[in-house]
């Protein structure tokens, strides 16, 4: 008998006192001046961190123990789980998911301290404070609705086992990457409030958040990736994205937070923008809130939502306070928020920042839109329906494709007003090279309507960008550099823009990988005996034989199948079902060749037990390794865009 | 005013686009969600519902050579017969509750498109009888290839 949970539980409510009383005594020390009491709230983030911190280390301990007194880890974990899995076990569930998300935002508090203790008096004890009473929300929500520390009675002699489909690596980093991005845009939210409270609601939150945003979002878009090469390597469907109210909750802020990181350019440039500027990031900040809400709560059916109860009406609570205080804020500071400047003219750099703007709060609201289509039909006409992938199919479209368009458009038109001669020499090219390229792909025999103009925007795109980039490298040439030299300088230099360019060619290639994955992917389901052999597109898979084997928590049939093209063999796939004790049905364990143009994806669906026959489902899945590639692409862009802006003035 | 008048007008193009889409959308892909005793009580062939029921026991029959998958989902109160092209999803079994998306076809029968098994919750220790039966699955599958 330890009293790890009994330590763990003082600490969560050491924590969240402390939590409580910083923020409020940086508000005061803020209100009346007083350095002491802000000192004394910066002590407090340390010891929110120092406890929190210890939190998160007992609870990992209580999982490498067994410590199975402990209901999370009872739940979560049993005596066959591999040692990493023992470790990622301890975010598998809410409880630790919510300690994880805690954790990230008290470090997020420190660094915020760190940088801005001397820097921006003004702001910063009000961004100590908001931020303080965010991690007092989930310090409240670890000491009442979801304890990971609560005791088990009767102490079983065995756990229960984490959920198989989390016995991945991709549990080690999505949640983290993701929490990182979700709390991420809480410095934002809370320069946010300190701009509107302070009263300098200008333009100053914005340039010093502004990187803040950008690393925000890279963790998020990073979540997002790994996420869904979970989702295709472990789920067995051979899909990477499901339209699932868990992604969506994840997809919303990143859309909003995509919005953000390109309006603050208008702010910075041109001084407009201010108020959509603070509600982007304040609807950012409270769909991260309202992600957790909905899939917390058990109000919508998810494949991923884990469990019910009060954790739900927590979240709503708070949201509801956040979205009134922030908005309330708005509102008394209303005078203060007129943007000094003006739209000139329709054909411009900023009509076409805020056409981006409008598209991606378009996709936000139809996805917002049909993930809580449920709820609003049954409150509405009773009437219990739910719309599916291809509803957000459908709607998405033609708003993905309107804001590829405006990808090449954005960043080479003229500010203020382009010219016809402007509009000639960034654009003729590029559109013909895009009609080209949709001309030669429909000539190849590229039939999908879809697919041509996707393909042509991308090739419209990546001109405009390589356009930019010669002219901008011969430039430098001119100066002196060598291509190689111009081109580093660039990306140093300029690394802000050029970062920019770069997460661009990621969407890019994500944008092939989506409609040539979602156009040419094939897949069948057959019966083979054993030495049989089954046909898909040019691939021969053979069925072999099935042997079992024994791993430390379950047990596994695993196939082999050989697979040969017209060349010769290829590969041996060995796709298994796995037998968890504590899962009534096996779990289902995918084996694929990843290709650069193609996947060969098996699952193995059912089988004879005497090994003779079985069936499996076999797919062909195109392109969706430039998923991956434009994810990596798009994560080092932003990794360059975050670092400091090493240009200085000519 | 007249360039206020060129944003305000393509604000209103774009808005109403986009309630078009939305419209299109959901007028496409709306699933009704049912249960066997509403879908029997007035079952609409060809119409897209999400049936959701109990797997009845001893109703699961699994053809391996036509790959087709025939099972009775039931509320206690109806039941209704459906079938499937393609194997069961993880977690799909006897007793438990599942999710089907699809039809109701003119010969009585529903057919779905889509399976989704739930997942359940509460806490299981290990069963001793479902290890052995593993164990013998093994056995069998050693001995079959050896």
């Amino acid at each position: 008998m330890t009293y790890v949970p009994e330590i763990g539980y003082a600490a969560t409510v050491a924590a969240l006192v402390l939590a409580a009383y910083g923020s409020a005594a940086s508000a005061v020390g803020a209100a009346t001046g007083r350095p002491a009491l802000r000192r004394s709230s910066e002590r407090a983030a340390v010891g929110v961190f120092a406890l929190v911190t210890c939190c998160m280390l007992l609870l990992i301990y209580a999982f490498l123990t067994f410590d199975f007194s402990v209901r999370y880890v009872a739940t979560n974990t049993n005596r066959g789980t591999p040692f990493y899995y023992r470790i990622t076990a301890v975010w598998g569930a809410l409880e630790g998911s919510i300690i994880l998300w805690t954790w990230m935002l008290s470090i997020y508090t420190l660094v915020a301290v760190a940088q801005y203790r001397r820097r921006h008096p003004e702001f910063y004890p009000w961004v100590l404070s908001v931020m303080l009473g965010i991690a007092g929300f989930f310090l409240l929500v670890m000491t009442i609705p979801a304890p990971p520390f609560e005791r088990l009675s009767p102490i079983p002699l065995d756990g229960r086992g984490l959920n198989p489909l989390l016995e991945d690596s991709g549990m080690i980093t999505h949640p983290v990457a993701l929490y990182l991005g979700f709390t991420g845009f809480t410095v934002p939210f809370a320069f946010a409030m300190g701009a509107l409270i302070t009263g300098r609601a200008g333009d100053e939150w914005i340039t010093i958040t502004r990187r803040w945003t950008i690393v925000a979002w890279y963790f998020l878009s990073l979540g997002l990736l790994i996420g869904g090469w979970w989702s295709y390597h472990v789920l067995g469907w051979g899909g990477y994205w499901a339209w699932d109210p868990v992604e969506n909750a994840a997809f919303m802020p990143w859309l909003t937070g995509t919005a953000l990181l390109h309006s603050v350019m208008i702010q910075e440039r041109r001084r407009m923008l201010k108020l959509w500027n603070l509600t982007l990031i304040i609807l950012t900040f409270g769909l991260t809130l309202f992600g957790t809400f909905l899939t917390r709560s058990g109000i919508i059916g998810s494949v991923h939502a884990f469990s019910q109860g009060s954790v739900g009406q927590f979240f709503l609570g708070f949201l509801a306070l956040v979205l009134l205080g922030a908005f309330s804020l708005m509102a008394w500071r209303f005078d203060r928020l007129r943007g000094q400047g003006e739209l000139d003219s329709v054909v411009s750099r900023e009509s076409a920042f805020l056409l981006n703007n409008v598209f991606l709060l378009a996709a936000t609201f139809t996805v917002f839109f049909g993930t809580v289509f449920p709820l609003l039909s049954e409150a509405v006409r009773g009437a219990k329906v739910s719309v599916g992938a291809p509803f957000f199919n459908l709607v998405n479209i033609p708003v993905f494709l309107a804001l590829l368009f405006l990808m090449g458009v954005g960043p080479l038109i003229a500010w203020r007003r382009a010219s016809a001669d402007n509009l000639r020499r960034n654009f003729l090219a590029p559109v013909l090279a895009g009609i080209l390229a949709a001309g030669v792909l429909r000539a190849l025999g590229v039939g999908n309507t879809l697919v041509l103009l996707c393909m042509g925007l991308v090739v419209f795109v990546s001109a405009t960008i390589a356009l930019d980039f010669y002219r901008a490298a011969r430039a430098r040439r001119r100066s002196g550099d060598g291509w190689l030299g111009a081109t580093g300088g660039l990306l140093l230099r300029q690394n802000r823009r050029y970062g920019g360019f770069i997460v661009h060619l990621g969407i890019l290639v994500v944008a092939l990988g989506v409609a040539g994955s979602q156009a040419w992917s094939v897949q069948t389901e057959t019966t083979l005996e054993r030495g049989q052999s089954m046909e898909l597109a040019g691939y021969k898979v053979r069925f072999d034989r099935l042997h079992g084997a024994e791993e430390s928590n379950h047990f596994k049939v695993i196939g082999t199948f050989t697979v040969e093209n017209g060349r010769g063999p290829l590969a041996v796939l060995s796709p298994a079902k796995k037998f968890y004790p504590q899962e009534q049905t096996p779990i289902a364990a995918v084996d694929y060749r990843l290709g650069f143009l193609e996947d060969l994806y098996v699952v193995l669906g059912d089988f004879a037990q005497d090994g003779s026959h079985a069936t499996i489902k076999v797919q062909v899945n195109r392109m969706v390794s430039w998923l991956w590639i434009g994810g990596l692409v798009l994560t080092l862009g932003a990794l360059l865009a975050i670092l400091p802006d090493r240009r200085r003035p000519a | 005013m007249s360039r206020r008048g060129k944003f305000i007008g393509g604000g209103l193009v774009i808005l109403a686009a986009l309630g078009y889409l939305v419209y299109a959308g959901v007028s496409q892909s709306v699933v009704y969600f049912v249960t066997p005793s509403e879908l029997q009580a007035a079952p609409v062939p060809g119409k897209a519902y999400r049936l959701g029921g109990m797997v009845k026991a001893g109703s699961v029959k699994w053809d391996a050579k036509r790959v087709a998958l025939d099972f009775v989902l039931s509320d206690g109160q109806a039941s209704v017969a459906v079938r499937h092209k393609g194997t069961a999803p993880d977690l799909f079994a006897e007793g438990r509750g599942a999710v089907v998306e699809g039809t109701w076809s003119r010969d009585g029968y529903f057919t779905a498109s889509l399976i989704m098994a739930k997942h359940s919750e509460e806490y299981k220790a290990p069963h001793d009888a479902s290890q052995t039966g593993y164990k013998e699955l093994l056995k069998t599958l050693r001995g079959g290839t050896q």
